[in-house]
């Protein structure tokens, strides 16, 4: 092996490093901080010394943060689900039925997943209120179709679009109406990407911060990234970072299992409908 | 393409039975849209006029129906003193309005640029095959899937002026001579935010920059190899060509998302002059200093200029969006 070669190696290798490093480092930080309590939180170290689960512990066992998580759960698990009843047939009806302005329907649920979310938070705070669901789970699970729909839309329609044609033909051969196609002969075949949008859908609602902090006003009807956001100490001025980090990884590490378990459909997702084509 | 509809003639039907079915199928499409667009038109449409109306009224947080027509005078209106001095007021006029659409533009600008390019570098080298390929893609996801808050918290820790490992770092290697609030310091606090923003979207950026990547067949590298051209000439002359597309719709969606951004700065930086965004802002107004129609004055702004950004990105750079032009 040349010099050169050699040393282009090393450098691509110590670029590899960086990239890993820059990537999971944080976390890593952050575990190592939700195993330290009292004033070894105040010295900054770079390895485990002690595994004191004394954070996980007070955040679990005291407070209203279980109760958040399960708020979080059964939000974001009700968005999934609504988001992909009402996108299944829809995506259908996008994919498969030829009508006038099909295009132009397609752009404007696109559209709508570009809103940004400040725009509608005077409206729906009006009709939160309005209908009286302010400071329930409801107003989230309502209020999050907004980015959930139009995204499990759009994948599911993409994905829909590229089944092949002959097996609906036969199934209309057959005498299935479009409900049974869909439920009898399409929703087999969308279990990939079923699972993909649901999980992209239960991440956004699981992390969605800007509605969750306007339409909840008690903690125990608070989500998780609202009680972390807002967890403080026993004075004001005292930011308990043990336990913020312990809440951190307790919130975080269902997540990255997930994704990790699911990366690719998760890639295929994410790079579905936009770069395709 | 043929479509499904139009090739179906089932076993050559009479002509009645076949309009029937495709009647049918007409139907079963309103009836399976009807509810998801029933719910958009509650959660989007509805509420975004109802957000404009309201920034035309002077209604209150507490009082959201006793709201009274009141013009332009959040945007902008002026009133003569008897002096004969002229007083213009509304968001228009607002320097801390201005403030914050300056903030966001710089937020979003040098974000999205940043993470273009390192999005563009990390996917070059996912592309190349090496061993721990499969680990470097796994653990670039992980920055991605921690929730915005949890990474703001995370930072915020890391960058603690007192206690905080990056000053920690930077002292141990002489770069700083000491400890430095990042994300207090008014100087700083923008460089923070955009670090942090910059480290948990590059993995997005990366991965459609990958998929762009991966399209390009390998014998154009083969050819150009070959001929004996230089990687980075082939770089700029052959492989960015080729994935523009992709990188132009990564780079809106990203746009659109640093343009609204909120969650980060609302709790990494909370009311520093130097980071509040146009969200941050207009939720301000809204629901914290009972400014409701003011606020919604400004969120309007904002969905207006996120409107024309939208328009102009399309238009001028011939963003094929839907994948719809190509198929």
């Amino acid at each position: 092996m040349n010099p050169m070669t050699y040393f282009k190696k090393t450098a691509f290798y110590a670029l590899v490093l960086v990239i890993l490093v820059f990537s999971v480092f944080p976390f890593y930080y952050a575990i190592l901080t939700s195993f330290k309590t009292g004033t070894a939180l105040f010295e900054v170290s770079y390895f485990p010394s002690s595994f004191d689960f004394s954070n996980y512990v007070a955040v679990l066992g005291k407070g209203t943060f279980p109760r958040n998580l399960l708020n979080s759960v059964f939000i974001a698990s009700t968005t999934v689900a609504l988001a992909l009843f009402l996108a299944v047939t829809a995506a259908y009806a996008l994919a498969r039925v030829d009508f006038r302005g099909r295009g132009l329907l397609l752009v404007s649920i696109l559209a709508v997943s570009m809103f940004p979310q400040i725009a509608v938070l005077a409206g729906l705070f009006e009709l939160v209120r309005f209908i009286g669901i302010y400071n329930t789970p409801w107003a989230m699970i309502l209020s999050y179709t907004i980015f959930t729909l139009p995204f499990t839309v759009w994948v599911l329609t993409t994905f829909m679009r590229d089944l092949p044609t002959e097996i609906e033909e036969a199934a209309i051969v057959d005498g299935a109406t479009p409900w049974v196609i869909i439920t009898r002969v399409f929703l087999p075949l969308l279990w990939p990407a079923l699972v993909t949008t649901g999980l992209l859908a239960f991440i956004g609602a699981w992390n969605e911060f800007l509605f969750a902090l306007t339409f909840t006003s008690s903690e125990t009807t608070r989500t998780v990234p609202v009680a972390i956001a807002l967890l403080s100490g026993a004075s004001s001025h005292e930011t308990p970072w043990g336990a913020l980090m312990a809440a951190s990884v307790i919130v975080t590490v269902p997540l990255i299992v997930l994704v990790l378990i699911f990366q690719r459909k998760i890639v295929a997702g994410l790079t579905a409908g936009g770069v395709k084509g | 393409m043929t479509h499904p509809t139009t090739a179906v003639p089932v076993a050559a039907p009479k002509n009645g039975r076949e309009t029937s079915l495709e009647q049918q199928r007409l139907r079963a499409a309103f009836w399976f849209l009807a509810p998801m667009l029933l719910m958009l038109f509650c959660v989007a449409a509805w509420p975004l006029m109802r957000s404009i109306w309201f920034s035309f009224t002077d209604t209150s947080l507490t009082d959201l129906h006793g709201g009274k027509w009141v013009g332009f005078d959040n945007y902008l209106s002026y009133r003569q003193l008897s002096s004969g001095r002229v007083i213009w007021r509304g968001t228009l006029v607002d320097p801390a309005w201005w403030n914050a659409v300056w903030n966001t533009v710089k937020f979003a600008v040098v974000s999205v640029s940043l993470e273009t390019m390192f999005g563009l570098v990390v996917a070059l080298v996912l592309n190349a095959r090496f061993a721990g390929r499969g680990l470097v893609r796994a653990a670039i996801l992980i920055p991605w899937a921690i929730p915005t808050i949890v990474s703001a918290k995370m930072w915020g820790w890391m960058l603690n002026d007192q206690f905080g490992i990056i000053n920690d770092i930077l002292l141990n290697l002489g770069l700083i001579s000491e400890k430095i609030a990042w994300a207090a310091n008014l100087d700083t606090a923008m460089a923070a935010v955009i670090l942090v923003d910059v480290w948990k979207t590059t993995p997005f950026m990366a991965l459609l920059c990958l998929a762009g990547l991966q399209m390009v067949p390998g014998d154009i590298y083969e050819a150009a190899r070959i001929d004996g051209i230089h990687p980075v000439k082939v770089f700029f002359r052959v492989t960015l060509p080729l994935i523009r597309p992709a990188l132009m719709v990564a780079v809106i969606f990203r746009m659109l998302d640093a343009l609204r951004m909120f969650d980060l700065v609302y709790v990494l930086t909370p009311n520093s002059a130097a980071t509040k965004t146009m969200s941050i802002i207009s939720r301000e107004n809204l629901i914290e200093f009972d400014k409701f129609a003011y606020g919604s004055a400004q969120s309007s702004l904002l969905f207006a200029i996120i409107a024309i950004f939208v328009a102009l990105y399309i238009w001028l750079g011939k963003v094929d969006l839907g994948g719809e032009k190509s198929k």
